[in-house]
């Protein structure tokens, strides 16, 4: 199978060890990716607050580099990324006045054709059926929950991808590495987001909510599928049990790495030591077959 | 021809913006114009005498009148005219006050539009032919779909009047929603109190011919002349001969296995049952998909203890027949359930409400069995997961209503009568318990229903929130209510034992289906729609059939009582004539040069349309034609914009009239 790819700018970034562990897991699935050559930059959430036009040119931008390299079908792992590149599709398709200016801009023409994929629908892609056969840890102890965020699934009308109030997809790749995902509260709960620089309080304290109650329903670990989300919950854990203390702490891994981890690839290589929270203690306590909680 | 032009002032609703005098001088040198005149109020007494006098003294043969809209006064004008011997077919309107008057500001240039209207319809008149009505005879009884309180009191009010009544339940019994209630705002008098002796009294009426567990299958015909097909769903016992004794209900051993519909979902029933115990008709019902006999080919039980011999293993549905000259449509609604993934693309559900998965969260009706004597916990005010007293229990309004992102644009009306009245029932019963109500507006109007409201915050203590709750989750065995108190502008949260949702109240899955059976058409949200708004708010736009209670619309219980009585006393109307006169603005074929090709017949929306034979002198059928059945004809003109050969025509509107009209208006240019 092959796929385009957009990595953006977190997974060539501070989300290295998403990229690594994607890559790592789609090599052993015989899945290839191509990387868009000479792709820019999102605008992530920082285009759309300053310019509208800007938030849907630079994801037109590599949506017609997409096209023009053959490319039918793009992953976007990073939500944001996805989110941005299917916002700027539907306000291209739906908007004239938008797509004119855009194309004016580009001094390109837009055409629409490209199927933009986010991490969970590319494994529904490849078949969930492909990672449950090729499981080779037992996970049968492992509780995951699945933190989707808000970018994923949201806004609903334009992404149509799962219920956004209350996802199962994530929960199905999960099960098809034999883990048992957990019905927490929190799946689509803010994490605060881009709070995390300006507003790192606010952050703490909205991400707390969210570990506290993976804890509470007995979670090994919280998977994601957005950077941002995990180094909300990831790299600002040790400062919110600091200033809440009394409490455990919890891994936070990519899809990818779990996935990764079930088809036993080499722990490096799924960059699961580049984490804050470690996640030694959880591989240690899967290849006991037993896991802490 | 001698045709007349009377104009009218309309006061100074015309007047004020046309110079009626200069249109009927102008008319007056129109060819084949032998009188115009212009006056004040042309549809008064004095002005009908203009008319009656001018045709008799001009010798006219036809009319056009320069006035208001035909909806309003084309009527009366042609009833003048024919009561001065005129067929009222050569009477024609221009409408000089919505199509002119009322949307122009500009004295000459709208008198000029006035002047062309007025010549455009002097030329059609021209071409009219005179029409005589169509007269259909009546069949006097009537068919009433729907064995709520509506298609109750509709069936109660048709029969009580001297005629025969089949009314069509799908159930096993009558009752409808109304039987599940607790008590009723704005009085809470107990709702089976009020209900039942009116089930009891349909059942033994004379006239009534109850049709219980059926469904109509087929309608044919047209009004006065409905032909229907009833599928009685096979209930396994022979109600001929059932005494409803109950005795095997009590005797099946299957005891608890499917969950109770009258109950909603919180109890269940053995497979033998019988919906409730004031149930009518009283006769019980195998449900054949849990009973053992029909999974196992063993057990017979219910057939043993039968002293009747009534249980029927082998029954099938029956197809019945039955003919009727009116139908009232009292299909009612159904609760928006949000647990189970509905089918329609436009609902996109409240899975952060937990409905469906935390066992306490329930919505209205689940609520009113809970709070109902003869409900699950027997009135006593027990939460459905463990059992116990809800402390703190919170209502959410506008579930699915007034949202337009998740559910349904409309407002479902009885909402915020019915959550005061489940925050009051449960103050009553738990007097140290606290009730929360989230909603966005209170929508009391009715008689005494806003004292209603404020009885239950000013006298119970409920509490009311102005705003939308985001989120409901379970912590440490509390349901964790996440809302915003937009009066205050701040946020809320709730740690409540309870929560009850005021979901939308829904068309029946079905109601399209039937809406279509029906041939009456249906909104966006499959409610049945009215002819119109105002002035026909129980007809529908196929004649003969009329609308009672929710199917038309969100509705409480008196107004849909009052709705009833509206639709028996029109079906009453329809029956008081033996032979009814139908306008004959219908469509007519021309059999010479009908090809037979019948695209009329897919395109009609009234299936008006039939095949007819054209016989040669020994009976040999030389070709199949188009024919209109007059009585079902609406005279929508969509066959006579379809077909090829043009060989089907409107008559009053026939092409030669539109032209003539259309001609007349073009050669001003």
């Amino acid at each position: 199978m092959n796929f385009g790819y957009y990595p953006g700018c977190s997974l060539s970034g501070t989300a290295k060890e998403f990229d690594l562990s994607l890559k790592e897991v789609l090599k052993y699935l015989d899945t290839d990716l191509q990387e868009i050559n000479d792709w820019c930059c999102c605008g992530a959430s920082s285009a759309h607050s300053a310019s509208h036009l800007l938030s849907v040119a630079l994801p037109a931008r590599n949506l017609i580099l997409a096209k023009e390299q053959g490319m039918k079908e793009i992953v976007a792992p990073c939500a944001a990324c996805f989110n941005r590149l299917k916002v700027a599709q539907h306000e291209l398709k739906t908007d004239d006045h938008i797509r004119i200016n855009t194309e004016e801009l580009l001094d390109t023409k837009y055409s629409d054709g490209i199927n933009v994929l986010n991490l969970i629908s590319l494994f529904q892609q490849i078949g969930l059926e492909k990672i449950k056969s090729n499981a080779k840890v037992d996970f049968s102890k492992l509780n995951v929950a699945c933190y989707y965020g808000c970018l994923l699934v949201r806004p609903h009308d334009i992404l149509k991808f799962d219920d956004p109030e209350n996802p199962t997809t994530m929960e199905e790749v999960v099960k098809a590495t034999g883990a048992k995902p957990v019905d927490w509260n929190f799946k689509v709960e803010c994490c605060g987001a881009a709070h995390s620089i300006a507003h790192t309080e606010i952050v703490e304290n909205l991400s707390m909510k969210i570990l506290d109650d993976a804890i509470n329903y007995k979670a090994n670990v919280i998977v994601v599928a957005c950077p941002m989300c995990h180094s909300n919950l990831d790299m600002r854990q040790k400062n919110i049990i600091k200033h809440n203390p009394g409490r455990n702490k919890i891994p936070i891994l990519y899809l990818s790495q779990l996935i990764g981890l079930s088809l036993g690839l080499d722990h490096k290589k799924l960059g699961l030591d580049l984490h804050f929270i470690d996640t030694a203690p959880l591989i240690a306590s899967l290849s006991e077959n037993e896991v802490a909680v | 021809m001698r045709i007349g032009v009377f104009i009218c002032h309309c006061g100074e609703n015309i007047g004020r913006t046309v110079d009626c005098p200069s249109v009927a001088s102008a008319c007056a040198n129109f060819s084949g114009v032998v009188h115009a005149e212009d006056y004040k109020y042309m549809c008064s007494d004095p002005g009908q005498n203009l008319i009656k006098q001018a045709i008799k003294e001009k010798n006219l043969d036809a009319v056009v009148v320069g006035s208001c809209s035909p909806h309003m006064h084309e009527k009366t004008f042609r009833k003048a005219c024919s009561d001065a011997g005129i067929n009222p077919f050569l009477v024609e309107m221009a409408n000089l006050r919505e199509h002119c008057s009322w949307i122009h500001d500009d004295v000459p240039s709208a008198t000029r539009k006035a002047i062309d209207l007025v010549r455009m319809l002097v030329e059609k008149v021209k071409f009219n032919e005179p029409l005589i009505p169509i007269r259909v005879p009546v069949t006097k009884r009537a068919l009433v779909i729907g064995g709520g309180i509506s298609g109750i009191q509709a069936s109660l009010d048709i029969a009580n009047a001297g005629y025969e009544v089949v009314l069509v339940e799908k159930e096993p019994s009558i009752g409808g929603h109304m039987s599940q209630l607790s008590e009723t705002f704005p009085t809470l008098d107990c709702s089976q109190c009020i209900l039942t002796p009116r089930m009891v009294e349909v059942y033994q009426h004379p006239r009534i011919k109850l049709v219980s567990y059926s469904e109509v299958e087929n309608v044919e015909g047209f009004i006065g002349n409905f032909s229907v097909t009833i599928r009685k769903k096979a209930r396994s016992v022979k109600d001929e001969l059932c005494t409803g004794c109950g005795l095997c209900v009590q005797k099946c051993p299957i005891k608890k296995v499917a969950l109770s519909d009258f109950d909603e979902g919180l109890a269940t029933r053995p497979a033998m049952y019988v919906p409730f115990p004031q149930a009518v008709p009283n006769i019980p019902v195998i449900d054949r998909s849990v009973c053992t006999y029909f999974k196992t080919g063993k057990c017979q039980l219910c057939k043993k203890v039968c002293g009747r011999e009534a249980i029927d293993f082998e029954q099938q549905d029956q197809l019945i027949k039955e003919d009727v000259g009116a139908i009232i449509v009292a299909t009612g609604y159904k609760l928006y359930t949000i647990d189970k993934k509905p089918d329609e693309s436009m609902i996109k559900g409240y899975g952060e409400y937990g409905y469906g998965k935390f066992k306490d969260v329930v919505d209205g009706l689940q609520f009113e069995r809970i709070a109902s004597a003869s409900g699950p916990t027997s009135g006593e005010m027990l939460r459905p997961s463990d059992k116990t007293t809800p402390k703190k229990i919170v209502f959410i309004q506008c579930v699915g209503s007034r949202d337009e992102s998740k559910g349904f644009s409309y407002c479902s009306k009885i909402c915020c009568m019915y959550t005061a009245k489940h925050a009051m029932l449960y103050k009553h019963k738990v007097h140290d318990g606290e009730a929360y109500v989230f909603y966005m507006d209170i929508r009391a109007g009715g008689k005494n229903y806003d004292e209603f409201v404020r009885r239950a915050i000013e006298e119970d203590g409920v509490k009311y929130i102005r705003g939308r709750v985001s989120k409901i989750y379970e912590e440490n065995g509390k349901l964790i209510v996440k809302g915003e108190d937009t009066l205050a502008g701040v946020r809320v949260e709730i740690d409540a034992d309870m929560v009850v949702l005021a979901t939308a109240m829904i068309a029946q899955n079905d109601s399209v289906k039937l809406a279509q059976t029906l041939s009456v058409s249906y909104d966006k949200y499959g409610f049945f729609n009215e002819s119109h708004p105002k002035l026909k708010p129980v007809e529908t736009s196929t004649g003969g059939i009329f609308l009672a209670g929710a199917c038309n619309a969100p509705r409480d219980i008196p107004d849909s009582v009052s709705m009833a009585s509206a639709a028996a006393a029109k079906a009453l109307v329809l029956f008081g004539s033996d032979v009814l006169e139908r306008e004959p603005v219908v469509a007519k074929v021309n059999e010479a040069t009908c090809a037979g090709c019948f695209y009329c017949q897919k395109v009609c929306a009234y299936n008006a349309i039939e095949q007819k034979e054209i016989k040669d002198r020994q009976g040999n059928v030389i070709k199949v034609v188009a024919y209109v059945n007059s009585g079902l004809c609406q005279g929508c003109g969509t066959c006579n914009a379809t077909c090829p050969s043009k060989s089907v025509e409107l008559l009053g509107f026939k092409d030669d009239q539109i032209y003539a009209q259309i001609n007349s208006f073009a050669e001003v240019f």
